[in-house]
């Protein structure tokens, strides 16, 4: 029999009050505790599935399609403006130096290590973790992953690995049509609209930018598409129920996706600065 | 190894191991417990239909027969093995000798009827598509499905249809224990009756054995070996058991059981009293200390 439960008495007063508040930070601080060793349990579990059993074609390339060509023109428009908004908003900066010809330099630097990456890794968060949350929490609302389970089939393997790979292989790709789009944007507005000289303006860019700087930003983007994909994955799953429910799930998969593509980005990029330093231990430093 | 027996179960044959058992089955989800105590066996062979009203507890008890709810308490098991205790692995394999239909059929939107009907076979068997192909135009052809539907996505298909179409998957593996959740609801009465002469056909194949979860009375009647009914926990006694009838169908109508012939019978009685009378503590409980406002259905 079980037995009934305790009901917790507050002592009274502020004291009580105190109790309270504490008792909530604590449910808090173990609800989140538990949230984030469910998403650590569910990637594992999709891992698992990764190595354990080969995946059907038919059944990959859809993601991939879905995750890839699908979003190719966003990507490539987004890259491109922030190129364009990149040369607009250093210009006045550097005009008042005297070093307009070097605009290539920062444009394509801030490009290819930061802004492509992040930028192309919150539109994806956006266009395709949204989805994904949205299409398991309807399917999750509907039976259908019940349905799977039901006849022996496992859906992380079937639902949450063919997106997590296709999020893995593409958004790194992805990530770099939004690079070659935003050097495009950049350089184009700062040769036809600022008049910047072509020979100056790709020097610069080739003096100080080199391939670490660009295989940095695509090694972030291995980590953002992971994170985009096992985080809005996970919100579809656990979607609550109704309508409701599943718009909370892709509106969650976003924010949630976002805030961990920042974080991640700050960790990565110190981490990513001292592998430079090391590597090259008598160039300029990248750390202090 | 299947069981032998094919005959509705009754007190002569208990011998028979049955071929599931619920044990002193417990479900809670948060503070609401929806099943308690309930035990249950299911004899091979044997259609078993458990009902109750809405909210009693009738589709979690049937999920928690093929593992998709964990219980809280208490056990299930299928000849002898607590799927409780079963691997992941040996769970999925387990469940290819189950066929589930589910109450909004559950099929996938993204595939084709057809690719829905050969999911199961596609996943477990060695079969080409050359070989899958009949099979899956001679479960149609089983279920009634017009051929022409295959070709459809479930969303360009009736309800009716899309119900034959979960049946039709439901038994693609052959399986030896099928659970239908709510099969005739939402559908006109004559295909309600459709739907009802599938399940006898069904049961006529050899060896297999089915529990029906309805709260359609005609369906109970129509196709129960065995009728459970169960009664919603927030409305039972502290010691009450949660299942108020065991019996046949005819025991079924000369129950004198108050709570087993409103049903039966189908009268609101007091029960709109009752509704309200708990709506109304619902409401003073949430003024007063806040922790009784999650009411009940």
């Amino acid at each position: 029999m079980p037995a009934p439960a305790a009901t917790a008495v507050s002592p009274p007063g502020i004291a009580g009050w105190l109790a309270d508040r504490v008792a909530d930070l604590g449910e808090l601080a173990i609800g989140w505790v538990a949230s984030i060793g469910d998403v650590v349990l569910f990637a594992l579990r999709t891992l698992g599935w990764i190595v354990a059993r080969r995946q059907r074609r038919e059944v990959l390339l859809p993601s991939f399609y879905q995750i890839g060509v699908m979003s190719l023109p966003v990507v490539a428009l987004t890259g491109l403006f922030i190129g364009m908004v990149l040369a607009v908003q250093s210009y006045a900066q550097f005009k008042s130096l005297g070093l307009e010809t070097r605009l290539g330099s920062v444009i394509n630097l801030s490009l290819v290590r930061e802004l492509g990456p992040v930028l192309a890794a919150t539109m994806l968060a956006g266009r395709v973790g949204s989805a994904m949350a949205a299409e398991l929490g309807t399917m999750r609302v509907t039976e259908q992953i019940d349905a799977l389970e039901s006849m022996g089939a496992n859906p992380i393997y079937y639902l949450v690995v063919p997106r997590f790979l296709g999020c893995l292989v593409l958004i790194p790709s992805l990530t770099v049509m939004a690079d070659f789009m935003g050097v495009l944007g950049g350089y184009l507005y700062s040769h036809l609209v600022l008049g910047i000289d072509y020979h100056h303006y790709w020097e610069n860019s080739r003096a100080y930018v080199d391939a670490f700087d660009f295989l940095m930003g695509i090694s972030k983007s291995f980590f953002f598409g992971a994170a985009i994909a096992l985080v809005s994955c996970h919100h579809g799953f656990h979607c609550a129920p109704g309508a409701e429910g599943v718009g909370r799930a892709a509106t969650n998969a976003f924010v949630h996706s976002f805030v961990l593509i920042l974080v991640l980005d700050l960790f990565l990029g110190i981490g990513l600065n001292h592998l430079h330093d090391f590597i090259h231990p008598d160039g300029p430093r990248r750390l202090l | 190894m299947p069981a032998a027996a094919t005959a509705p179960s009754s007190a002569a044959d208990q011998a028979a191991p049955p071929l599931l058992q619920v044990d002193r089955l417990t479900v809670r989800f948060g503070p609401h417990e929806v099943l308690r105590d309930i035990a249950i066996d299911v004899a091979a062979g044997e259609t078993l239909v458990i009902l109750g009203e809405s909210g009693c507890g009738k589709t979690v008890l049937l999920k928690s027969m093929i593992g998709l709810v964990r219980p809280s308490g208490g056990d299930v098991r299928f000849e002898g093995r607590s799927l409780g205790r079963l691997g992941d692995r040996q769970l999925a394999h387990l469940r290819t000798r189950y066929g589930f239909v589910f109450q909004g059929a559950a099929l996938f939107d993204s595939a084709s009827i057809a690719d829905n009907i050969a999911f199961p076979l596609r996943e477990h068997t060695r079969l080409s598509e050359a070989e899958i192909r009949p099979i899956v135009e001679s479960l149609v052809d089983e279920v009634g499905l017009p051929r022409s539907a295959l070709a459809k996505k479930p969303v360009e298909v009736s309800g009716g249809m899309r119900k034959r179409a979960g049946l039709a998957r439901a038994l693609a593996l052959d399986p030896q224990l099928i659970l239908y959740d709510e099969p005739t609801t939402g559908l006109d009465p004559i295909m309600s009756d459709v739907i009802n002469e599938l399940i006898l056909r069904v049961r006529r194949r050899p060896g297999v054995t089915s529990v029906v979860v309805t709260h359609d009375m005609h369906t109970a009647r129509k196709v129960a070996d065995r009728i459970v009914m169960l009664y919603p926990v927030a409305r039972l006694r502290q010691d009450d058991p949660q299942i108020v009838f065991d019996g046949t169908p005819d025991r079924l109508a000369s129950s004198r059981d108050p709570r087993v012939r409103q049903f039966v019978e189908g009268r609101a009685g007091s029960r709109i009293d009752e509704l309200r009378e708990e709506q109304g503590l619902a409401a003073a409980g949430g003024r007063d200390d806040g922790d009784d406002t999650e009411d009940s259905r």
